[in-house]
This record gives C-alpha cells, sequence and structure tokens, in this order.
C-alpha cells in the first residue's frame, strides 16, 4: 500500500493512488493537482547519512570512514511533493541529493541489525538539499548548508516496506528540467539499512515516525531557479520539486 | 507534537503553554568558549572562526526533565556538560530583524546539554551528543522579562560551585542570534533555542550531580549514573 498525507478542501487527509487520480479516506476521489502534497507521515527526528555512496564519496573527495556520518534535520526543513524550495541569491552552488528515506515504525533501542527491519514501517523518496556556499569547517554540515526551510522534501507516498521487496535493490534517478543527471543503486550504499539501525539505536531511541535518509549517489550538479527537479526510486514514486528565487519568498 | 515534549514535566505558563520538542544548540557563541580554543580556530581543520552561528539539534530522544538520570557509557569516564540557557519561541519566527526578534520568545528555561567529550569540532559524531537523556532541560519556562544577556548560569556539581557564565558575554547576543538564525531556518512555537554555553564545559563523572542555577530561572539538576 502506498499513502500520501495531503490538504484539501479545508482538512489534511491520508490518500491512496486511484489511477491518475487520489481517494481520500472519506471516499472522495480527487485530482492530483487539487491537493497540497504534504510530507507522507508525521516525522520525528530526521536523521541523514553524508556520504554513504562510494561514487559521492569520491565526487566530493573524501576517504571512505569508519562510522556512519550522520548529521540531524528539524521540523522545519521538511516539505512534500510539488513544493518550492528558495535559492539564495547570492548561492553559487546548490544542489538536490535523492535519497532512500526509511521510515521508523516500531520503537526501539538497541536493535540487532538482524531483526532491523521489524522496525521498519515502509520508505520513501527524499530529497536533501544543500547549498554548499555556507559550508564552514564547524559542526559540519553547519545547518545553513542542510537544515534550510524548505530544503528537504518527502514524498509523494509513504510506501509500506511489505511492498518493497529488496530495499537493498533500488534505482535512484534524478532529473531535472527533464535531462537525467544523477543515477544510482542502494545496492551501493556503504553502511547498509540494517547496519545504520543497529548503529543509530546503540546510543538513541528510535521512535515510530524517525526517519533515516540513507545518502545520496554521485551526479549533483547546481540548480536554478525555475528548475524541476524530480527525484525517482523504483516502486517509490516520482517526487517533483521546483527551485524558487529569493523575491519569490518576499527577499 | 512529539509525545517526548509531552512526557517532561516542565511547567510553561505563557503562550504557547507547550514545547514542540525541538531543540537547536548554540555552539561557541560564548567567549570564552571560543577563546578556550585559542589559536587552532585559525588552523586545520577549521582555517577560519566561525562566520554564521554554530548550530545543532538535540533530537527528541535527548529530552529529559529535571531529575532524571543522565548515563554515562561503558567506555568513557566522563561526560560533559554545556549549562545555558535557552530561548523558548513564542510565535512563528521567520527572518525577524534584530529590533523586533525579542518579541518572538515567550521566555526561558534553563538547558544542560550533556556530551561525550570530544576534541575535534569539525565533524563530529551525533553519537556524542544526541544521546538519549542527553538534554535536560527545565525546571519552568519563564515568561521573558529580564534581558536574557542579563542572567548568569551558574553550574555545581555536588554542591562545589564550578563554572559561573555571564550571558552578557555572547558573540551573539539574542536579538542577533535570532535574526541570523531565522534568516534561513524559521523556528516555531515551542522551539527551544540555546544562547551557548562558556567553555571549558564542566566533566561531570557517574556519581555526581550537576546543579544549574539561573537567577529567575530556577533551579535544574540532574544525577549522573555509570551504564547499568
Amino acid at each position: 500500500m502506498m499513502r500520501a498525507r495531503v490538504a484539501f478542501a479545508g482538512a489534511i487527509h491520508e490518500a491512496t493512488p486511484a489511477g491518475e487520480e487520489l481517494r481520500l479516506e472519506d471516499g472522495r476521489i480527487v485530482a492530483a493537482h487539487e491537493v497540497v502534497w504534504l510530507p507522507p507521515f508525521c516525522a520525528g527526528s530526521v536523521i541523514a547519512l553524508g556520504l554513504n555512496y562510494a561514487d559521492h564519496a569520491k565526487e566530493l573527495a573524501f576517504k571512505a570512514q569508519e562510522e556512519p556520518l550522520v548529521f540531524l534535520k528539524g521540523p522545519g526543513t521538511l516539505l512534500g511533493h510539488l513544493g518550492m524550495t528558495r535559492r539564495p541569491a547570492d548561492a553559487k552552488f546548490m544542489h538536490y541529493e535523492c535519497e532512500l528515506a526509511v521510515v521508523i515504525g516500531r520503537p526501539g533501542a538497541r536493535i540487532d541489525r538482524a531483526r532491523a527491519f521489524e522496525h521498519v514501517a515502509g520508505y520513501c523518496i527524499a530529497n536533501d538539499y544543500a547549498v554548499r556556499d555556507y559550508l564552514e569547517n564547524w559542526y559540519r554540515p553547519n545547518l545553513r548548508v542542510k537544515n534550510r526551510d524548505g530544503g528537504t522534501v518527502l514524498g509523494p507516498w509513504l510506501v509500506d516496506a511489505a511492498d518493497v521487496a529488496d530495499p537493498a535493490n533500488l534505482g535512484l534517478r534524478t532529473f531535472v528540467n527533464g535531462r537525467l543527471t544523477q543515477q544510482g543503486n542502494t545496492r551501493d550504499l556503504i553502511f547498509d539499512i540494517p547496519y545504520l539501525i543497529e548503529y543509530l539505536s546503540s546510543f538513541m531511541t528510535l521512535s515510530t515516525g524517525d526517519v533515516i535518509l540513507t545518502g545520496t549517489p554521485e551526479g549533483v550538479v547546481d540548480v536554478m531557479p525555475g528548475d524541476v527537479v524530480v527525484c525517482e526510486i523504483d516502486g517509490l514514486g516520482r517526487l517533483t520539486n521546483t527551485i524558487a528565487a529569493d523575491a519569490v519568498f518576499g527577499r | 507534537m512529539s509525545a517526548w515534549a509531552d512526557r517532561l514535566s516542565i511547567p510553561f505558563d505563557v503562550a504557547p503553554y507547550r514545547l514542540s520538542g525541538a531543540v537547536y544548540g548554540t555552539l561557541l557563541n560564548h567567549r570564552s568558549a571560543l577563546a578556550a580554543l585559542g589559536e587552532a580556530v585559525n588552523r586545520p581543520p577549521y582555517g577560519a572562526a566561525p562566520k554564521a552561528p554554530v548550530l545543532y539539534i538535540k533530537p527528541r530522544n535527548t529530552l529529559a526533565g529535571p531529575g532524571d538520570a543522565v548515563v554515562i557509557p561503558a567506555e568513557v569516564a566522563e561526560v560533559e556538560v554545556g549549562a545555558s540557557v535557552g530561548l523558548v519561541m513564542g510565535r512563528t519566527a521567520c527572518g525577524v530583524s534584530e529590533s523586533r526578534a525579542m518579541d518572538y520568545v515567550a521566555g526561558y528555561l534553563i538547558v544542560a546539554d550533556v556530551s561525550v567529550p570530544h576534541s575535534s569540532y569539525h565533524r563530529p559524531s551525533i553519537r556524542l551528543k544526541a544521546r538519549d537523556g542527553y538534554c535536560p532541560m527545565g525546571p519552568a519556562v519563564t515568561a521573558r522579562a529580564a534581558n536574557a544577556d542579563a542572567l548568569i548560569v551558574r553550574t555545581y556539581v555536588d554542591g562545589v560551585l564550578v563554572q559561573s557564565a555571564d550571558m552578557g558575554e555572547l558573540i551573539r547576543p539574542p536579538p542577533r542570534l535570532l535574526a541570523d538564525v531565522t534568516e534561513f531556518m524559521t523556528l516555531m512555537p515551542g522551539d527551544v533555542l540555546t544562547l551557548g554555553a562558556a567553555g571549558p564545559a564542566p566533566r561531570v563523572r557517574a556519581g555526581q550531580t550537576v546543579r544549574i542555577d539561573v537567577e529567575g530561572l530556577g533551579s535544574l539538576s540532574n544525577p549522573f549514573r555509570a551504564a547499568a
């Protein structure tokens, strides 16, 4: 099953696909463009991986790590499908990152990797933007780079874990204005999902709604106002976002 | 609303009456904390003093209240306590000006930012700062009255004063900090933004109790114990 959270006609609804349209939980059938798409679940802690694909680490000239490179994101950075993300006028390099997001369903601490998948509710696509100009060498990656309003796009669907046969073999692709710019496969994760759940839960209790963004493969390029960025993962759908200039945000 | 924030018994008697559960920490904002690093700030891997505020997130598993025990992991002898004041947001703050910034603050509370000690601030693992229970707060949210920069944060270990931090000695005073943070990151009602702790941070061993006193905000006390 795949579910979205949408706003329609004055309320927030759970929605499921109905052909090209959406079925709200109250029975109404609505067009996909008539709703406002929200992140598909109420996110708790947002846990993100840096440099978790060998090719991307190489692209950014990093040596392989012994411990996963993890950073956290706040609730204000989350955005749904078909949203707009601001590119600050002084930025010279702002890029998307297409990532497999793993959503925790069952809470747990000190979870053994052999049982890790029992704690996964499902998966969605994440597009985790970065504005590299603001990178400083203090508590990297600093929040001004990675925790900007609207910089973490989630959706369109939360797909039940039972419907994803092999999360360790999913193709990821990003298209900018229809042109394929990024391509990878989750089989190339340096630290795989069971490892990450075991590692994180060794020091932090994971709760329902916590989400792990597992990192991005190589192929990040600069995006400009007006660009339409589509992130796609096998079986999870296509997540669309548009880059907007400062002026759109009254700046 | 985070169940973790709900579970905390922290009285909050001004709007919005509850914490959201989002806690943003500020580091190296107290002059003594940056000074403690000395000339190292200009050397690799840093290369220069921080330009933007140095921020991090204490996730919901770290949230704890007065009296909650902080667990020191088996592999270390001590942890450090960054005692600070947290600004509690009263209104949604996005792109606020320095002159209006404090209008968005509902109140203050004491925050004890606990970390496993680490010498590098370049890319420290969240394993050091995001452990369960590593962000005790409280005892209450006190409505904004005094200027936050008039507050003095006193830290006691087993009753002995180990640090006294004057919030008047911040690199970015609260209005400037709020303006710089909300330029890129909206703060919501009930969010907490700390002002930053003084340096060097006091260290604590299992069996000790830390009490942080701030005149007007009360006293936050937490025992520290070894992992079972």
